[in-house]
C-alpha cells in the first residue's frame, strides 16, 4: 500500500481536479428574487417551498459575512455566481438514461453507481453540480421503510416529512451562509428511517462541483424516528480551477428517542495550487440534534480539502441522556485555511458530549479548532470532555485553539485537554534510517497522529482517508 | 597465499562538523565481512558523529574525506537508501513515534528496503512469521511489539527493540551506538546475546562504547582509540581492558605530546 500511496503522491497533485464534458443546464449568474423563482420552478417546486427561499433570501439581504473566524476571506461577489447547473439529462428512469459522460465521472471517483455496489453494502446518491443524479438501492432499501432520496424526490413524494423537518435544526435566519443555502439550495439528500430500524447498509452521498462559476448548495436532512440507527458517509471533489468557487451546505439531522445516527465525511473538495489560487470556499452548517431521550449523533469527519474551511458540525443535547460525539482531523498545507470545530448544546438531563479534534498545519496554512461547549440551566449532570492537539509541519504554519465554554449549571462537569506538538527532525531520521522516506515518514507520522480519528471511519473511508492525509501534505516536509 | 578480503566499509580522511564545529578531523578506518570493531574513547572525541555521520543524519555536514560502503559513494546517498544498502544504526536516544504502531512501522521499513531491492513487499503472513521469530531471537515482549514505536518504553526496552528491529532488517553493518548505556547487567546480556546470534560471515559490526563493560560479551575483533576526533590507537581486545584500568589520560598524554 505504501508503494501504491507513493506513486500516488509523487504522479498527482490533485487527482479529482478533472472535468467532465457534458451539457450543463446552466442559468445566467446572478441573485435576485426572480432567479429564486426561477430555481424554484426549474425544479417544480410547491408554493410553500417558495416562499421558504424567499423568506430567507429576503432575511440573506440583511446579513453580512461573519468576520469572527480566523480567516482570510477575499470579497464575494455574489452576483457572479451562477446558482443552479444541472447536467442537462434530468431524472433518469434507470440507469441506462444515466449520461454516460457522467457515469463516466463518477467511475472515475472510485463510485460505480451500479448495483456491484452491493459488494461494499453502500447505497450512494451521487449529486453532480446542483442534481442528484441517482440513488442506488432505492428498491432494497424501500423494503425496509427507508427513505433515502434526492431532496428534489422527498419535496415531491414525501411532502410532509420535508415541511415538518426542513429547517427545524438549521433556521432559515441562523447564520448568513445557512441563508443563502436557503434561499438557493438546489439539490442534495434526504433519509428517513422509521421507527425501530437498523439501516442495514452505510448510505453514501457523493458531492462533485464541475460546472465553473458556479456555486454548490446542498441540503441533507436525515430523520431517524425511535429506536432506529443509520451511518451516512458523505465525500466531495471538485475540478482543479484558477477562481474560487462557492460551497454552503446545510445538513441537518434529527434523532428520536433511542436513535442513533452516524455522519462521516471525507472531505477533499480542491484546495487550490501551491501558490494559494483557486480552490473551494467550503462555508457550510452542519447540526443535529438529539431530541428524544437515549438519542446519539456521532460526527466524524476528515478534512483535507478546500481552500477555506468554515464549518461547526454541531450537537444539540435535548432529550435527557442522549450522547453527542465530535471527531474531528483537518488538515490544511500550503495557503489553505481552516476554522473549524463544533458546538455541543446541553440541554437535557445526564447528556454527554466528547470533542476530539486533531489539527495538523503545514506550509503557509492556519488551522484553528473553534468550539463552544454550553450548559444550560436545567442540564443537570451534563459532561463533556474535550481534546484538542495540533500538530505542526515546518515553522511557517500557525495552529490556533479557540474553545469557548458556557455553563450554567453547578452540576455540570466540562473538561478541556489540549496539545501541541511538531514532527520532529529526529522522529524523520529515525524513520530515514530504517529505510523510510521522508514523505512516507510524514505519512507515517500523520496517520498515527490522527488514527484515533480516522479508526472511527468506515472500512473504506479510512483507507481512503489515509491516503488523502498523505497527499495532502505532499512536499510540506523539506 | 590468503585471499583479500572483501572490503565492506572504508572511510578515509574523514572531517564532519555540526554547526560549524569541527567534530571529526580526519578520521580513517576499514571494515571487512565478519568483523566486529569496538570504538571507543572520552566523552566528546567524536563517536556518536562517527554513527550519524554515516547514516546521513542532516544536522552533521561532511567537509572533507571519502566513505565508501562496497565501494559505492556512501555520502552520496540519501540515508534512507543507506539503510536499505544494509547501514543499520542502533540509536543511543531511540525516539518516540506516537501512534504508529511497531508492527506498521516495521513492516513499512522492511517493504522499503525490499523495494530497493526490487523484491516484492512481504505478504501479511510472513512478515508476522519473521516478526515471531526474531521476537524469540532477541527475547522481546509481546506487549512491546503492540505499542506505538518506542512510546513509555523503559530505557532498556528502547534499547531491546533496537536490537529487535536489527535483527528484523538484518543489515550488513550494524552501528551500535552506546546500546550499553542505561542497561542493567540483564538487559546487557540479552542485548549482547542477540548480537552475538546475528553475527555471521557476511556482517560487520561497529560497537562505539564508553565502557569495556559490553565487551565482554561482545567480543571485538578490533579496538580503536577516537580522541579529539581522530583514531589515535588501534589494537585488539586487551587494548579495551588496558582503557579500562588505566582510564584514557594516557592516550591523551601520549596525543598531546605528538
Amino acid at each position: 500500500m505504501a508503494e501504491d500511496i507513493l506513486h500516488e503522491v509523487t504522479q498527482n497533485e490533485y487527482k479529482y481536479g478533472f472535468t467532465t464534458d457534458i451539457e450543463t443546464d446552466i442559468i445566467p449568474t446572478g441573485l435576485n428574487e426572480d432567479v429564486i423563482r426561477l430555481i424554484s420552478s426549474k425544479k417544480n417546486e410547491p408554493e410553500w417551498l417558495l416562499e421558504f427561499r424567499l423568506k430567507a433570501f429576503r432575511h440573506w439581504q440583511t446579513m453580512k459575512m461573519p468576520d469572527w473566524a480566523l480567516l482570510k476571506i477575499p470579497e464575494i461577489d455574489y452576483q457572479s455566481i451562477s446558482y443552479y447547473a444541472a447536467p442537462r439529462k434530468n431524472a433518469p428512469k434507470s440507469l441506462d438514461e444515466v449520461d454516460p459522460e457522467l457515469l463516466n465521472t463518477f467511475n472515475k471517483l472510485g463510485i460505480p453507481l451500479e448495483e456491484q455496489m452491493a459488494l461494499s453494502g453502500i447505497a450512494v446518491d451521487a449529486v453532480m453540480d446542483s442534481v442528484s443524479v441517482k440513488t442506488t438501492f432505492k428498491e432494497t432499501l424501500a423494503e425496509k421503510g427507508i427513505i433515502f432520496c434526492s431532496f428534489s424526490e422527498a419535496v415531491e413524494h414525501h411532502p410532509d416529512l420535508v415541511k415538518k423537518y426542513l429547517g427545524s435544526v438549521v433556521p432559515y435566519n441562523d447564520n448568513f451562509y445557512a441563508a443563502l443555502n436557503c434561499a438557493v439550495f438546489s439539490d442534495g439528500s434526504f433519509v428517513y428511517i422509521p421507527k425501530g430500524v437498523r439501516c442495514p447498509m452505510e448510505l453514501s452521498t457523493y458531492f462533485r462541483i464541475n460546472a465553473s462559476n458556479t456555486g454548490q448548495f446542498e441540503r441533507t436532512l436525515i430523520v431517524a424516528d425511535e429506536d432506529s440507527y443509520v451511518s451516512y458517509l458523505e465525500g466531495c471533489t471538485a475540478p482543479m480551477r484558477d477562481e474560487n468557487q462557492l460551497h454552503a451546505a446545510i445538513v441537518e439531522i434529527v434523532v428520536q428517542k433511542n436513535a442513533e445516527v452516524k455522519y462521516s465525511t471525507v472531505q477533499n473538495w480542491y484546495p487550490g495550487d501551491k501558490n494559494g489560487n483557486g480552490g473551494v470556499y467550503n462555508f457550510v452548517t452542519k447540526r443535529g440534534i438529539c431530541k428524544g431521550e437515549n438519542s446519539k449523533i456521532s460526527w466524524t469527519q476528515v478534512e483535507t480539502g478546500s481552500a477555506i474551511t468554515w464549518k461547526y458540525p454541531s450537537c444539540i443535547l435535548q432529550g435527557d441522556n442522549s450522547s453527542a460525539e465530535f471527531y474531528s482531523v483537518a488538515v490544511t498545507n500550503n495557503f489553505q485555511q481552516a476554522d473549524t470545530g463544533t458546538k455541543m448544546i446541553h440541554l437535557g438531563k445526564n447528556t454527554k458530549s466528547h470533542i476530539l479534534s486533531k489539527g495538523i498545519s503545514a506550509g503557509v496554512s492556519n488551522n484553528s479548532y473553534r468550539g463552544l461547549v454550553r450548559v444550560g440551566a436545567n442540564a443537570e449532570n451534563a459532561r463533556n470532555f474535550s481534546q484538542c492537539d495540533s500538530l505542526l509541519l515546518g515553522d511557517k504554519c500557525g495552529a490556533h485553539t479557540f474553545p469557548y465554554m458556557d455553563v450554567n449549571n453547578d452540576t455540570a462537569i466540562v473538561e478541556h485537554e489540549a496539545t501541541t506538538s511538531k514532527i520532529s527532525e529526529d522522529q524523520i531520521f529515525y524513520c530515514n534510517q530504517r529505510g523510510i522516506s521522508t514523505e512516507d515518514a510524514v505519512g507515517l507520522i500523520v496517520n498515527g497522529y490522527a488514527k484515533e480519528v480516522i479508526n472511527k471511519l468506515p472500512m473504506e473511508f479510512a483507507v481512503e482517508a489515509q491516503k488523502l492525509l498523505q497527499i495532502t501534505l505532499e512536499g510540506s516536509v523539506g | 597465499m590468503r585471499p583479500i578480503p572483501n572490503i565492506m566499509l572504508e572511510i578515509k580522511d574523514l572531517h564532519a562538523s555540526i554547526n560549524g564545529k569541527e567534530i571529526l578531523k580526519g578520521l580513517s578506518l576499514t571494515v571487512h565481512p565478519g568483523e566486529i570493531h569496538a570504538i571507543m574513547g572520552p566523552n566528546g572525541a567524536g563517536k556518536s558523529t562517527l554513527s550519524s555521520v554515516l547514516t546521513g543524519n542532516p544536522a552533521f555536514e561532511v567537509t572533507h574525506g571519502k566513505v565508501s560502503f562496497y565501494g559505492k559513494d556512501l555520502l552520496e546517498l540519501p540515508p534512507e537508501d543507506r539503510a536499505c544498502e544494509g547501514i543499520f544504526l542502533s540509536f543511543q536516544y531511540p525516539v518516540e513515534i506516537p501512534g504508529v504502531s511497531m508492527v506498521n512501522f516495521m513492516r513499512t521499513a522492511i517493504n522499503e528496503h525490499r523495494k530497493y531491492n526490487n523484491l516484492p513487499p512481504l505478504s501479511a503472513t510472513d512478515f508476522l512469521r519473521v516478526m515471531r521469530e526474531k521476537k524469540e531471537l532477541v527475547e522481546m515482549d509481546n506487549k512491546l511489539t503492540n505499542r506505538s514505536v518506542n512510546e513509555g518504553f523503559s530505557g532498556g526496552e528502547k534499547k531491546r527493540n533496537e536490537i529487535f528491529q536489527m535483527a528484523m532488517l538484518e543489515p550488513r553493518l550494524s552501528i551500535l551506538d552506546e546500546t550499553d548505556s542505561g542497561l542493567d547487567i540483564d538487559a546487557l546480556r540479552i542485548v549482547a546475546n542477540g548480537v552475538n546470534k546475528l553475527k555471521s560471515p557476511e556482517n560487520a559490526s561497529i560497537v562505539i562504547t564508553h565502557y569495556q563493560r559490553l565487551l565482554d560479551y561482545i567480543i571485538p575483533d578490533f579496538v580503536h582509540v577516537l580522541y579529539d576526533g581522530r583514531i589515535v590507537k588501534s589494537g585488539t581486545k586487551e587494548l579495551a581492558l588496558e582503557l579500562e584500568k588505566k582510564g584514557y589520560d594516557w592516550i591523551k598524554q601520549e596525543v598531546d605530546k605528538k
